[in-house]
């Protein structure tokens, strides 16, 4: 007895001991926003710990609220799906740079047809969304889709309810295609929508589509993929119909111009590249240009730069698009105008 | 301090314990605490829906735009949403509640009130998310494919009817969430509603029936009007509920910014926009500050239900 009771004993000093030591070693960073790349940086920071004695805490509230906790300084980065403008940057002194790429699926729930096999573009889907275009054998879509047999059911269109970066990459590809939809609606993470049914979170808007004979909806590509959603094919900017795969990803990051935009804010939605899928967008980081302690500010910088060097795979597998090295080179010159040596 | 050891001994001292005036004490700083925490809850949602109000004025209580993009908020859409499901649940809810209430004090077998007023009790306290589960999961499958599609061929051409059922049949919707809301306050109304009924003294029950009276005409003639002041605060009780409903309304009601006629189409209430739009809403702007404009009006809308309830009863009461 008396035995057990020393072990015990023992085994707390030596883990409290050891408890100590590890967090002597660790240094804890704290983010907080856009929900649709709390996997990713979840999963970086499991694997990075080790490695870079950096101990990450996400918290995923939201883009918009993310960008008001890093205004605030009360997280080390705030994280957001939709760039910020420049003179907000400077208002807030904040340096944005790019972590990774996702794609936005469209998902519909057609009778009868299987994933990939109708083709839509751009103009139609905003008309789809406008309320112009109502009936799945609407000739606009029969024109583009022969040999397939689209029955006449009404279209129900599904959108986010909450507001989401989703929603924001959707509609600024939406603003691309139709200058109607740009002028009466435009593009953020909440907009009016003209018709349809709103539904809560990517869960949400892929339960409703199923549910729905003849609905129709937007979701995050890696979301899509897990759950088997049936997706479309889109026609990109080069006129070709692509099915949304990891290569048309990566065709269309490839195809950006980095070089022109400012503050990495890009626009990916409709790039060029005749694999290209048409909508998908980068997810940001927003770092204070004058940190309150310049340890915490080189630690983030040290945690994603992990991210950039051994994090690819990861992102891959989260279905996640890594971005071009050039870019990673550009971001790692770019904080240069933080302070804080990794 | 001297007065207490003065009286000591007398037949006064035993009211004058030390416990006495600290409970007095702690009782009214309760009921004081209640009046600052309502006038504080009530001034913050006004200050903070202050920019709202001046950059909209009155228009924003009947404006139906709501378009983040363009900075332009309106509160009648909600305001609708809110008021037309938890009115709908109310119609539904009360003759429901009142007849389980009815049965429970005065029809069913002893054996059946124990387990049907625990169940009426469990139901009340089952959290509101899983009502929303279940009505997304269940109940808006079943209205899609089988409910509405008949309601709408039903009342096909009738005026009126036929645009208050109208197409197409997505399940969700303001029928669907009143649907829910009404499931959910069914139990707040029948348990208040049970409570009360057992409170009315057998004598007065018994001269009734000892004159003749029929079971229903007791409940009209002694029950109803013995209990009117609390089955009307359990109404009020649930109608508290619908009207703040969040997450439960969120998943059916279809979440879009329009005003329609049509029971099937999609809506939001003031609860479920403020739920779904708070976390996109940067400190300081314009949406936040409408947003906060939503909860005083909320706050608004629930004092003047309280107030129409309390007067519609004052003339009775004097009786």
């Amino acid at each position: 007895m008396k035995f057990v009771v020393t072990a015990v004993a023992f085994g707390l000093v030596a883990f409290t001991v050891a408890a100590h030591t590890n967090q002597a070693q660790a240094q804890q960073i704290t983010g907080a926003g856009s929900s649709f790349a709390a996997p990713i940086y979840s999963k970086w920071g499991e694997a990075s710990s080790a490695a870079t004695g950096i101990q990450l805490n996400y918290q995923a509230v939201g883009s918009g609220a993310g960008i008001n906790q890093i205004n605030n300084r009360t997280v080390d980065f705030g994280a957001s799906d939709m760039p910020v403008p420049a003179d907000k940057l400077t208002e807030h002194k904040l340096m944005q740079f790019p972590t990774v790429i996702g794609g936005v699926d469209i998902i519909v729930n057609i009778p009868g047809i299987k994933p990939n096999e109708v083709k839509l573009t751009g103009p139609i889907l905003a008309d789809i969304y406008l309320g112009n275009i109502t009936k799945w054998n609407d000739k606009a879509i029969e024109a583009i889709n022969p040999g397939v047999k689209l029955p006449s059911t009404a279209i129900a269109p599904v959108h986010r309810a909450d507001g989401s970066g989703t929603t924001f990459v959707f509609t600024d590809y939406l603003g691309t295609q139709s200058p109607e939809w740009k002028s009466k609606v435009g593009a953020s993470t909440s907009v009016s929508w003209p018709v349809g049914t709103g539904a809560k979170g990517s869960d949400g808007v892929a339960g409703t589509v199923r549910q729905i004979p003849g609905g129709i909806g937007y979701d995050e590509a890696a979301y899509a993929e897990q759950n088997h959603l049936t997706t479309v094919m889109m026609r990109n900017f080069a006129g070709k119909f692509v099915a949304p795969t990891m290569a048309a990803f990566e065709s269309s990051a490839a195809s950006a111009d980095w070089s022109k935009v400012q503050n990495f804010a890009i626009d990916l939605n409709d790039q060029p590249g005749a694999g290209s899928w048409p909508i998908e967008s980068a997810t940001f980081v927003l770092l204070p240009t004058d940190p309150k302690d310049e340890k915490q500010s080189a630690a983030v910088k040290k945690f994603f730069d992990w991210g950039f060097t051994h994090g690819s795979d990861i992102a891959k597998s989260l279905l996640y698009i890594p971005l071009p090295s050039s870019v990673h080179d550009a971001i790692r010159a770019a904080w240069k105008t933080v302070p804080g040596t990794m | 301090m001297q007065q207490a050891v003065a009286l000591t001994g007398s037949s006064v001292a035993r009211r004058s314990r030390p416990g006495d005036p600290i409970f007095a004490g702690i009782a009214r700083a309760s009921g004081v605490f209640v009046l600052l925490l309502m006038g504080s809850l009530i001034l913050s949602l006004f200050i903070g829906g202050l920019q709202a109000f001046r950059r909209f004025g009155a228009s924003f209580l009947v404006s139906t735009t709501w378009d983040p993009v363009h900075e332009v908020f309106g509160a009648a859409v909600s305001v609708y949403g809110t008021v037309t499901t938890s009115v709908l649940a109310l119609i539904l809810a009360v003759p429901i509640a009142f007849g389980i209430a009815f049965f429970l004090t005065e029809l069913a077998p002893a054996w059946m009130r124990r387990p049907v007023g625990v169940a009426v009790e469990l139901l009340a306290a089952v959290p509101s998310i899983i009502y929303g589960m279940w009505g997304f999961f269940v109940i808006v499958p079943i209205m899609s494919q089988y409910v509405e599609p008949t309601l709408i061929d039903t009342f096909d051409g009738i005026p009126v009817l036929e645009d208050m059922f109208a197409g197409p049949p997505f399940g969700t919707g303001l029928f669907t969430a009143a649907l829910v809301l009404t499931v959910m306050v069914v139990p707040f109304i029948a348990a208040t509603m049970r409570d009360v009924f057992e409170t009315v003294p057998p004598v007065f029950k018994e001269s009734a029936y000892g004159v003749g009276c029929t079971t229903w005409e007791v409940m009209r003639s002694i029950v109803i009007p013995y209990t009117r002041v609390s089955v009307v605060g359990g109404i009020m009780l649930g109608l508290g509920r619908a009207l703040g409903e969040t997450m439960a309304v969120t998943f059916v009601i279809g979440n879009s910014d329009h005003i329609t006629a049509n029971l099937f189409g999609s809506g939001n209430t003031i609860a479920s926009i403020v739920a779904l739009e708070f976390p996109e809403s940067p400190a300081g702007s314009l949406k936040l500050s409408s947003l906060l404009a939503l909860g005083f009006i909320l706050f608004v809308i629930s004092f003047i239900v309280l107030a129409i309830s309390r007067t519609l009863l004052r003339p009775r009461l004097k009786v």
